[in-house]
């Protein structure tokens, strides 16, 4: 439809292959760098990963990833059970805080991590005395970092349909608010609140800087603990972070495409 | 985003009355009468306030008292430190220099990028790419570029092999300030490619059409109409990408193991050493005036982005 402003086939491809050319270097690079060794090519980092006798080696990072991946359930929950709620509360009954809603959701952005953590310290040595020092209560701190992305996917899909006449017509109908969230809104939601889903689980996976000033052990924390005994293990395991990120990302992109096709018919 | 505004008709006035219950009153009345709907909006608020209000708080707070609770002034004039004043110099060109160049290769992908189906599979494989670079990278970015371009990297053998070039001759400079810059535009140019698209994308089709019926050309229309619509998005996009760069702390943090050239890594210093340059309490002044810098770039850029989402509707 823009062909008119669109850019020559030929400015395309030169662009796309210098640019994605470069941004390709390191990645293959790294990939090469985990499987050559002196006498030539060789898979036996990556079979290493995964040899049970060399498990304690490892262990920092499968113990990170472990409290990474219960983080990032404890996010998502944060996220479905209380931002989620929030949300649709405020476009139902408080539409003229919208506003205000969005500058504070958004807020997080313009705070950096690093600040942050300055001030989550002595709070975080005080939920250390109430709710010990599980892995889990870090998701705390989590949940304000994954709430501006957590709030475009969800406020997206909110702004997308109905909401008002929705819950009346379910309401009319002689169902009750639990079941008019749960039954009626969350699936029309879903799309959005999937996506939110899938950011934070990325978010979470990647997060270094709070955890590390905390002295958790995150997947982030275990990688650069091995990192600095074995530099390919931690090449190997970024490679596979990375590519398990993009694939969520990925995902939301094209689950995206699935939806609207459906939604404007 | 379509915005079906007709979501909330009665935005009028919902005037909160206290005996509105919302488990009870009549769903058609209910969004009229709010009352103890109030209720509802207190477990975010409290989430909130306790860990996003309070640690802001409480982080800028820290930098006005000394180790005994007392106020003072002596944390923030340690931000007159020439240590202190020469660190932030270092994050300020690193942060100008990388938003400069990732945004200026950002812009380049999008236009490569213009005209093509958002939904297509260019699109949609570009931006999972670069949200996975601009946002999640962190600490494994730094892991990458060590294995491409470290002591021992691929690249670095290569280099050394085949052209007998070497370039760490000056010195290890990957691990020191100068190393941060390519892996800084690694997450740079990504982030420009997912928040300059959408101004991008909303250039209209009819304004080259019109421009072409009064006489312009195609190659006349970027100069006259293009860059000037164009202008305050580009430069919102910057702005974002220099208060990116600024707070970015794990790539850093990676990279650099020692020194702490750039703010966020003397916060690090700060944080976990009892005393830098002899004060308590600094990383609090530290973390005062980083949100002094990047409050004010984010100030300039919600302005501006207010302006520039005039042309994208």
């Amino acid at each position: 439809m823009s062909g008119l402003l669109a850019p020559s086939r030929a400015t395309r491809w030169i662009i796309g292959i210098v640019v994605g050319g470069v941004f390709a270097v390191p990645f293959v690079a790294t990939v090469l760098y985990t499987i050559s060794s002196p006498d030539g090519w060789t898979l036996s980092r990556w079979a290493a990963l995964f040899d049970p006798e060399l498990a304690a080696k490892y262990r920092p990072v499968w113990t990170g990833l472990v409290n990474s991946l219960t983080l990032a359930l404890v996010t998502v929950a944060i996220v479905l059970f209380l931002f989620a709620p929030t949300m649709v509360l405020v476009s139902l009954r408080f539409p003229r805080l919208r506003r205000a809603f969005e500058f504070l959701a958004l807020l997080p952005i313009t705070i950096p991590a690093i600040v942050l953590v300055v001030g989550l310290a002595p709070i975080y040595l005080q939920i250390g005395r109430t709710f010990g020092t599980g892995a889990w209560t870090l998701a705390f701190a989590y949940g304000v970092l994954v709430l501006p992305f957590a709030y475009r996917s969800i406020q997206a899909s909110i702004d997308a349909i109905d909401l008002r006449t929705l819950s009346e017509a379910a309401r009319t109908l002689g169902a009750g608010w639990p079941s008019v969230l749960l039954r009626v809104i969350a699936p029309n939601l879903r799309q959005g609140l999937l996506a939110a889903s899938l950011i934070s689980v990325a978010v979470v996976l990647g997060e270094f800087t709070i955890a590390s000033l905390l002295n958790r052990q995150v997947l982030q924390t275990g990688l650069v603990v091995i990192n600095k005994q074995d530099a390919w293990a931690s090449a190997i395991f970024t490679l596979l972070a990375l590519a398990f990120a993009f694939l969520l990302l990925l995902i939301i992109g094209r689950a995206g495409r699935v939806g609207a096709g459906r939604k404007n018919p | 985003m379509t915005t079906l505004t007709s979501g909330n008709p009665l935005a009028g006035s919902p005037t909160p009355s206290p005996e509105g219950r919302e488990q009870t009153a009549p769903a058609p009345r209910a969004a009229r009468r709010p009352g103890g709907a109030w209720l509802g909006l207190v477990p975010f608020a409290a989430y909130l306030g306790a860990f996003l209000v309070l640690p802001t708080v409480l982080a800028l707070m820290t930098g006005l008292f000394d180790g005994d609770g007392a106020l003072t002034g002596d944390n923030i004039a340690a931000l007159l430190d020439p240590v202190v004043l020469a660190t932030f110099g270092n994050s300020t060109w690193v942060s100008l220099l990388t938003a400069a160049i990732g945004a200026a290769v950002g812009a380049l992908v999008c236009f490569a990028m213009l005209g093509l189906p958002e939904t297509g599979f260019v699109r949609t494989t570009v931006d999972a790419a670069s949200g996975v670079l601009a946002q999640f990278g962190g600490v494994m970015l730094a892991f990458v570029l060590v294995a491409t371009i470290g002591t021992q990297g691929v690249v670095t053998r290569l280099l050394d092999d085949a052209f007998g070039l070497d370039i760490f001759a000056g010195g290890a400079w990957i691990y020191a300030l100068p190393g941060l810059i390519p892996a800084y535009i690694v997450f740079q140019v990504p982030l420009m490619v997912i928040t300059f698209m959408p101004a991008l994308a909303a250039l209209k089709p009819q304004w080259v059409e019109a421009h072409l019926t009064l006489g312009g050309t195609r190659a006349s229309f970027w100069p006259t109409i293009g860059f000037p619509v164009l202008a305050p998005s580009f430069l919102a996009s910057f702005l974002l990408l220099f208060a990116n760069a600024f707070s970015s702390y794990a790539t850093a943090a990676a990279l650099a193991s020692q020194g702490s050239q750039i703010v966020p890594l003397q916060i690090r210093t700060a944080l976990t050493s009892e005393t830098v340059l002899g004060r308590e309490n600094l990383a609090g002044a530290l973390a005062l005036g980083m949100i002094l810098v990047v409050g004010v770039v984010m100030a300039v850029y919600a302005l501006i982005q207010r302006r520039a989402a005039r042309w994208q509707s």
